[in-house]
């Protein structure tokens, strides 16, 4: 690596950064800077995917100052494919935001931001998410990550409001608190690991005996976490938040947001005593729980932005039995059918929201009943639409078939039969939900008016489709990113 | 059980202020109250770190922990901020939509 240039890592963090200062100043130019600074973010995380690839492992001691003392960053595998699933996500959100915040709406009679503020203010919010989900990323001790998921809900609560209707508020409001209340937790039991450990990065953490007084402060983090990742019962906040917020920021909020805590929790496992027995089979009741009460809700939604945050609970769930369905060999193996299932559903979730948007902008409304009266369907939209269900259900050959198949392959093994019959459920309430969606797309019986099926695609249209795309296509990508993932050996050598 | 020294003596009073601040913020249904409530919580948990840096003297206290406080100040300050400008916000509209 060349001297002259700082570390990617740095960068990877710092850039956003900057571009979220720059785009608040000059808010006329902030869909440049926006999409410059995806740009060069972008390379970053090429250049350091260069660097991770050749050395596994990477960390760097911020101006020298390693642990104890100094914050360290760290990047591998695990590490790595998060940064690029957010980069990607954050290039595919910001063209779609360029289309939505494009038409002037004249239907601002909800008390709604005029669309020029809101162009202006989105993108140093998705800046400085895309900041702070980069710093949660390589951060290596617990403040760092306490401090960077705080940088996340400020940005999160504010993509949240960014509509500014009363129902858009209120949403964020019961976000924020909600939010703020699990990073309390956090922070006290950051302050009970100190108190025992003495340390708080990960790879002092790894050496320190289990001791009730610890299993304590792990359990307030783990209720703080499971609080920001919408684990079932503390997933109250998430549907009215991610059902009222602006297309592109629900996409945002859904595909990224609730996976920092997940990721936390995965950092966690990773380095400490944590999750015990006891913790990994209550992660497991909830998961079902959410699986359960996530599923039905989302066949009860009557809007189809409402349906897709509900699915979000469902899958979140999913992704939390994935880590309880354990086994003999434990987190070191299950971390990666979790992981797995992290990236299915950030791609097809984005790709749904910003899908769901557009339909929305098209139609006009977005209560399901009504789609099949509709004489004006946006096929492309769609048709995105559809595909990331796939991905969602789980069909051969997307990425969501590979992170369950993942899953119940691991359950199988382990002899948790309970956890396969649980994904079945979960798979055959997917079905059932967006079936619901997608009868009203094929259905035409029902209009009145002559169809009017093409109104030419939008730039919009593009973002969803090529997301929807990813999330069935890099199923067949499978090995490649199970490589990736392995990169510097997370969890240990592989059993 | 080992003795009450001075630190673990603001550490449970820390716990405690942490407490009752969760009641507040579980049971308030008013939104600013909900809000101290919170900063309740946040001043327990730093009171727990604070303590956590108490050493016996002449020794002195560990810097780390404060530095900690230090931050988490900070972004409950930041945070407090963003939930009073909503709060704010929804007080205008909720009073223009009432009229």
């Amino acid at each position: 690596m060349s001297d002259n240039l700082p570390d990617p890592m740095i960068l990877v963090i710092l850039l956003p950064l900057f571009g979220t200062v720059a785009a608040f100043v000059l808010p006329r130019a902030a869909p440049v800077i926006g999409l410059a600074t995806l740009a060069a973010m972008t390379a970053a995380v090429v250049a350091l995917g260069r660097a991770v690839a050749q050395a596994g492992a990477v960390s760097l001691p911020l101006a020298g100052w390693g642990a104890p003392l100094g914050i360290e960053l760290r990047a591998d595998g695990l590490a790595l494919a998060m940064l690029a699933l957010t980069a990607l996500i954050g290039i595919a959100v910001g063209f779609g935001a360029l289309g939505t915040f494009a038409r002037a709406r004249t239907s601002a009679g909800d008390g709604g931001q005029p669309t020029s503020r809101q162009r202006a203010f989105f993108w140093p919010l998705c800046l400085l998410l895309l900041t702070g989900m980069n710093g949660v990323y390589l951060g290596a001790d617990l403040f760092n990550l306490y401090v960077m998921i705080e940088v996340i809900s400020l940005a999160a609560v504010g993509l949240t409001v960014l509509g500014g209707t009363v129902t858009a508020l209120r949403a964020g409001l019961a976000y924020m608190y909600a939010s703020l209340l699990g990073a309390l937790m956090m922070l006290l039991g950051v302050g009970f690991i100190y108190l025992q450990a003495g340390r708080l990065d990960f790879e002092g953490l790894a050496g320190v005996q289990p001791t009730p007084a610890l299993s304590a402060a792990f359990a307030l983090i783990f209720v703080g976490l499971a609080l920001k990742a919408a684990l079932f019962p503390l997933h109250f906040w998430l549907p009215d938040a991610h059902a009222n917020a602006t297309a592109p920021a629900s996409a945002l909020l859904s595909a990224l947001v609730v996976k920092a805590g997940l990721y936390i929790l995965l950092r966690l496992a990773e380095a400490g005593p944590f999750p015990g027995e006891t913790l990994l089979k209550l992660m497991g009741i909830l998961g079902t729980g959410a699986v359960i009460w996530g599923g039905v809700q989302a066949l009860r939604a009557d809007r189809l932005k409402l349906m897709v945050a509900w699915s979000t609970v469902a899958q979140i769930g999913l992704i939390f039995i994935a880590l309880a369905r354990g086994g003999a060999d434990g987190l070191s193996d299950s971390w990666r059918a979790a992981t797995l299932l992290i990236l299915a559903h950030a791609l097809a979730k984005a790709a749904m929201f910003l899908a769901a948007g557009r339909i929305k902008e098209v139609i006009g409304h977005d209560r399901i009943r009504e789609f099949d009266r509709s004489p004006v369907r946006p096929t492309l939209a769609q048709f995105a639409f559809a595909l990331a269900a796939v991905s969602l259900i789980g069909l051969p050959p997307s990425l969501g078939f590979i992170g369950k198949w993942s899953l119940m392959d691991g359950a199988m093994r382990a002899g948790n039969w309970h956890w396969v019959a649980v994904t079945m459920i979960a798979t055959l309430l997917s079905v059932a939900y967006f079936s619901r969606a997608l009868t009203g797309f094929l259905r035409f019986d029902r209009v009145r008016a002559p169809v009017t099926e093409h109104r030419g695609w939008a730039l919009a249209d593009a973002p969803p489709f090529m997301l929807a795309l990813l999330a069935i296509g890099l199923g067949l990508a499978a090995a490649p990113i199970l490589v990736i993932l392995e990169f510097g050996q997370p969890f240990g050598v592989s059993p | 059980m080992t003795e009450m020294t001075p630190a673990m003596i603001h550490g449970l009073a820390g716990i405690a202020v942490f407490g009752i601040g969760l009641m507040g913020a579980l049971a308030a249904t008013d939104r600013l109250r909900r809000l101290v409530a919170l900063k309740l919580c946040a001043v327990g948990a730093g009171f727990v770190l604070v303590a956590a840096a108490w050493r016996t003297p002449p020794a002195a206290p560990d810097p780390v922990p404060h530095a900690l406080v230090i931050t988490g100040i900070v972004v409950m300050i930041s945070a407090a901020a963003v939930a009073l400008a909503i709060i704010r916000r929804l007080h205008s509209l909720e009073a223009e939509t009432d009229e």
